[in-house]
Order: structure tokens, then C-alpha cells, then sequence
């Protein structure tokens, strides 16, 4: 089972609810945290690091001794990641989304594969939960595929929890799909409701059910609750604001070990999203 | 006349209170363009209620889209595609074409369609404090990066078109596409944070990303009394990197009332938060924008 944790709106309490959920839980349990940006999980689940790989995609070299200058790849190349001029070939590996195109419509094979770095991924341990993230090297625009390599780590037939970056396009895509079940958190202000919205249309094209986590419930208005009752979307547990819990979290506390109490109600939590999926009509 | 400076407001971590700052600055400051860089889940609009003056479709990538009556379901589209994007029905998932094009190249039957799909719109919009360029990303599309690249270029367009001096940009969380593509090219960037570990831990990402561009920044320290200790450590962290620091804020419910108010900090706290803004905003002047 994967349940993935997203929001819309940056600062909600993603990374919060996510190591939140992974540490009250009794079943095995792993965390992957896909918010290969800015990612934070690592922070409150210090894990034993245990295993860390480079991540890279291919892209094209020039042996420019077989170059005929032919543009067929720069023609194919959607991204403009090769230019050619002339007599002169330039390739940009920043632009490049490694599609691999250009080395087959390259005729005097005068493209060879090379290597840009996308990122790290590392896995470790933290007590029984198994934690992975990434790491986009700083300077690469693409994060999607080492999200998808992030991904790549989860086990089948453990129950999943992903992290999701901030926003609605296609980092949080990458990330959601595939879920079987998201949670969104937000918060009571009129960014958070609006960016809320933009979060269930997205989830929406991808057909995956979704309930809301509201985080310092008390801090704003009642306009995400009103939402949510017209839309119908299960509205899955408050959490007030509370001073103690932000003092917590700036020094890498999880909000059970600031709240014990809380734990109870992840664990309710998950029994309701576990109902939620199996009630769903699967295709 | 001057050139026109650009200021690009970020955070890595999102939720530190980029927009609200931008807000502020935006009522602060009399002459500049504003541009909301953060199109996937913008909120500029929502302090600044924009009148909204030309709005235009974004043309983002194409998306490949397979004929049933002229596939013969021979499979090379599936063996050259390396984004897993055609499963075993020839059906392309839109959300995983990549819009690369190389099974349509590679197609011998022209089975494979390729248009340009509509992923968006932008405005231009006048509101109570000037102009504004802002764009809505469709639900789950892509390239958010092209779209910020076109609404910077149309705000230095109006900047110089109308004299303004400065563009104010509220960028996107993060450190990817759509946040390189909101920095490259600026004046200066201001960083807001927060805190926290996991404030300082993106502040560090973002740091690493305007300096890998050579671009000059400031940093913010939002609700700083959350957490003295943090603010000391961000300080230090600052200091070591030859970072100026702009300013801290403390955390006040006033921010929240104001949003709910449709209004931005200076309109609804004037005296307080908003002053410190103001004095907020002559460093950033004197230290980052300066000729």
C-alpha cells in the first residue's frame, strides 16, 4: 500500500504528518522522502545511512571526427539541448531531459552516451522504518526522474509513505502517482485553501482519493472546512497550533515525540484510510 | 535611465512567508513590476486582488497521442520510449510523456500524433499597487520553467516600457526548474526562512543555487522568535558564508489577519510589522540593490 503526503501549499506540516504517520504505526513501515528539492525528513528520522548511490541520466557527447552535421539530432531534440551552426555542434547536458533520441537518429553514431549527474539517493535505517531520500544536485532544473528512482526503492507488500514536494505540478505528479490513497495537509488561511483546491484538481486527473489533514487548525477562518463539506472530502484529523510543537519541530523533534498522545490518532488514522481504500472499487 | 533591477524572493523551504513579504514590499514600494513566479500554486493574487487586464493561453510542451486505427501495434514506440510512457495497450500516459517525440519519429505508420497542449494561462493585471504578471499552471501540468521564463520576460517588457525601475519576483518553493528559471538573471535574491533545522538545511540549498549562478543575496529571518537559538544559528551560518542579513520578523498573528483581510502587512499593521519591513526593505536597498 502507498499513501503519499502532499499539500499544495509549501509549510503546511507535510514532512510533519508523513514522519509522524511512519512513527506511530505498529506494521512495517517505510518512509521515502520525494521532495528531492528541499528535502527535510531526514532532519526528524535520523536515520543510520546505510547505502548512498549516485543517480545519472545519459547524455549526448559528440565525437566530432564522425560528425557530418547533419541536424537530425537537433531537429528530434524537443528540449534544445543540441544546437548545430554550420559546422559546429553544441550540446547543453542542463536542458537535456535524456530521452535518448539523438543516439538513435544519428546516423554516423557520432553521439556517445554520457553521464550528468542528477542527484544522490540514500537509504537508511531509522529504528525498524526503512527511510530513503534524494538529493537533486544544485543547479539541475529535472527532478522527476530521481524522483522516480527514489520511488524505485519502495518494497512490495510494506506499507509506503511519500513524501511530496510543495505545489501541483510535475515533481508533485511524479511523486503521487501510483498511490493509493493521499493526504493532504493545509492549513486555514486563504493561501492554504486556494492552493488546497489546485491539489485536488490534480489529484483528480489522476484518480486518486484524497482526505486533509488541517494543521494549526485554530490559527485562521473556517473556509477549508466549508470547502471540504461541499466537496465531500473526508476531513481526516485537526492538529491546533501549539507553541511547544513549533519549538519541537525547529530542532528536528516529530510532532509524536512533542505530542505521545498523537500517536493514537495516526494509528486511527490509517485504520480509516486502510477502510477508505478497500472500499474503493479497484478497475 | 538606470537599469532595472530585479529582485527574486525565495525560501527552498516553502511556507516561510515569501508571499506575505512580497505582499508587503509590494505595498512599500511605489515603482516596480510584480511577477507571481510561483505558477503551479500561486497567491500573490490573493492580497493583491488583481484586475486582471489581458489574459493569454500558455502553450507548454506537446504530448503524444497514439491513432488506434493507424497503430498496428507493432511495439517500436514502447522500445524506444524511456519514460515507461505507453503501456501494453499503445495508450500514452499524459502524465508520464516526457513530450521528447521520439516515438513519433520513430513510428513508420505516422500513428502517432504530437500537438502543442494548452498547459495554462498568464495575465497581465493592474492592482492597487501597480502591475502585475501572474500565471495559473493547469491542474498536474508541466513546464512550469518556460511559463516562469515567459512572464519574467513580459514584466522587464512593461518595466521598460513604462520606466519602472524595479521587478519584484515571488518565486517558487524549491531549488528546481521553476526556481532556476525565476533566479537566472537576477539583481539580487532574497532568501527568506525560518528557525528551524529544516529552514536552515533548505537556506543552504538555496545559497548553494545563487551562488552557483553568481547571484547576490539576503536573508529574512521569518517568525524568529520561534526559536532564539535557530535565529542565532542562521545568523552565524550567514556571517560564515558572508551573507547579509536583511532583517528578522517576529512571528505575529497579524500576518494571518491580514491575509484573511484580503490586505497585505503594511495596510493592516502599519506601525508595527510593516514598519519593520520598511527598514527591512532599506537594507535590502543600500546593501543588495545598490549600483
Amino acid at each position: 500500500m502507498i499513501i503519499s503526503v502532499a499539500s499544495g501549499k509549501g509549510g503546511t506540516g507535510k514532512t510533519s504528518v508523513a514522519v509522524a504517520l511512519a512513527l506511530s504505526l505498529k506494521e512495517p513501515v517505510q518512509l521515502l522522502d520525494c521532495d528531492v528539492e528541499a528535502p527535510n525528513g531526514h532532519i526528524f528520522m535520523k536515520p543510520r545511512w546505510e547505502k548512498k548511490e549516485t543517480f545519472f541520466v545519459q547524455t549526448p557527447q559528440v565525437d566530432e571526427a564522425k560528425c557530418t552535421y547533419c541536424r537530425a539530432c537537433s531537429q528530434l531534440c524537443q528540449f534544445k539541448a543540441i544546437l548545430v551552426l554550420g559546422e559546429t555542434i553544441l550540446t547543453f547536458p542542463e536542458m537535456c531531459h535524456a530521452c535518448g533520441g539523438c543516439f538513435l537518429v544519428c546516423e554516423p553514431k557520432a553521439l556517445n552516451p554520457g553521464k550528468k549527474e542528477l542527484g544522490e539517493i540514500e537509504e537508511g535505517w531509522s529504528g525498524p522504518i526503512h527511510f530513503v531520500h534524494g538529493r537533486l544536485r544544485v543547479g539541475e532544473p529535472m527532478s522527476p526522474p530521481l524522483i522516480r528512482e527514489v520511488k524505485k526503492r519502495t518494497k512490495k507488500d510494506t506499507l509506503a509513505i511519500l513524501d511530496a514536494p510543495p505545489g501541483t505540478s510535475c515533481p508533485v505528479i511524479q511523486t503521487v502517482k501510483g498511490s493509493d490513497y493521499t493526504i493532504l495537509v493545509t492549513e486555514p488561511t486563504p493561501f492554504g485553501l486556494y492552493d488546497l483546491k489546485l491539489a485536488v484538481a490534480a489529484l483528480g486527473t489522476l484518480n486518486i482519493s484524497c482526505g486533509v489533514i488541517l494543521n494549526r487548525a485554530d490559527i485562521g477562518d473556517n473556509q477549508v472546512q466549508t470547502y471540504l463539506q461541499s466537496e465531500g472530502i473526508p476531513l481526516l484529523m485537526e492538529i491546533p497550533f501549539d507553541r511547544k510543537i513549533a519549538e519541537g519541530y525547529a530542532q528536528g523533534q516529530s510532532l509524536v515525540e512533542i505530542r505521545p498522545e498523537l500517536k493514537e490518532k495516526f494509528q486511527k488514522l490509517f485504520q480509516d484510510i486502510k477502510g477508505q481504500i478497500e472500499k474503493t472499487p479497484h478497475e | 535611465m538606470n537599469k532595472i533591477k530585479e529582485l527574486c524572493v525565495l525560501s527552498g523551504k516553502g511556507g516561510t512567508g515569501k508571499t506575505s513579504i512580497v505582499g508587503a514590499l509590494a505595498a512599500l514600494i511605489p515603482k516596480k513590476v510584480l511577477v507571481d513566479c510561483d505558477v503551479d500554486a500561486p497567491d500573490l493574487h490573493l492580497l493583491l486582488a488583481p484586475n486582471v487586464k489581458s489574459r493569454e493561453e500558455f502553450l507548454g510542451g506537446r504530448k503524444a497521442i497514439i491513432i488506434p486505427e493507424l497503430c498496428t501495434d507493432c511495439g517500436r514506440c514502447r522500445e524506444v520510449c524511456r519514460f515507461e510512457a505507453i503501456n501494453e495497450d499503445f495508450h500514452v500516459d499524459p502524465t508520464s510523456c516526457e513530450g521528447c517525440g521520439v516515438c513519433v519519429h520513430f513510428c513508420s505508420f505516422g500513428a502517432i500524433e504530437f500537438p502543442l497542449a494548452v498547459c495554462g494561462e498568464w495575465y497581465v493585471s493592474e492592482t492597487r499597487f501597480g502591475l502585475m504578471v501572474h500565471a495559473q499552471l493547469g491542474a498536474g501540468q508541466e513546464n512550469s520553467g518556460m511559463l516562469v521564463a515567459l512572464i519574467r520576460g513580459k514584466a522587464h517588457d512593461l518595466a521598460e516600457e513604462k520606466g519602472l525601475p524595479l521587478i519584484l519576483v515571488d518565486g517558487p518553493p524549491g531549488i528546481g526548474c521553476p526556481v532556476i528559471s525565476s533566479l537566472t538573471g537576477a539583481d539580487g535574491v532574497l532568501i527568506v526562512t525560518e528557525p528551524t533545522l529544516s529552514g536552515l538545511h533548505d537556506l543552504d540549498r538555496v545559497l548553494s543555487l545563487s551562488d552557483h549562478f553568481k547571484i547576490p543575496g539576503m536573508v529574512l529571518i521569518n517568525k524568529y522568535d520561534l526559536n532564539q537559538e535557530m535565529t542565532d544559528r542562521i545568523e552565524i551560518f550567514c556571517r560564515e558564508k558572508g551573507l547579509g542579513v536583511a532583517g528578522r520578523l517576529p512571528y505575529d498573528p497579524v500576518v494571518t489577519e491580514a491575509m484573511i483581510q484580503a490586505k497585505t502587512i503594511p495596510e493592516w499593521s502599519l506601525n508595527g510589522l510593516g514598519a519593520e519591513i520598511s527598514t527591512i526593505w532599506e537594507r535590502i536597498q543600500g546593501q543588495l540593490l545598490k549600483d
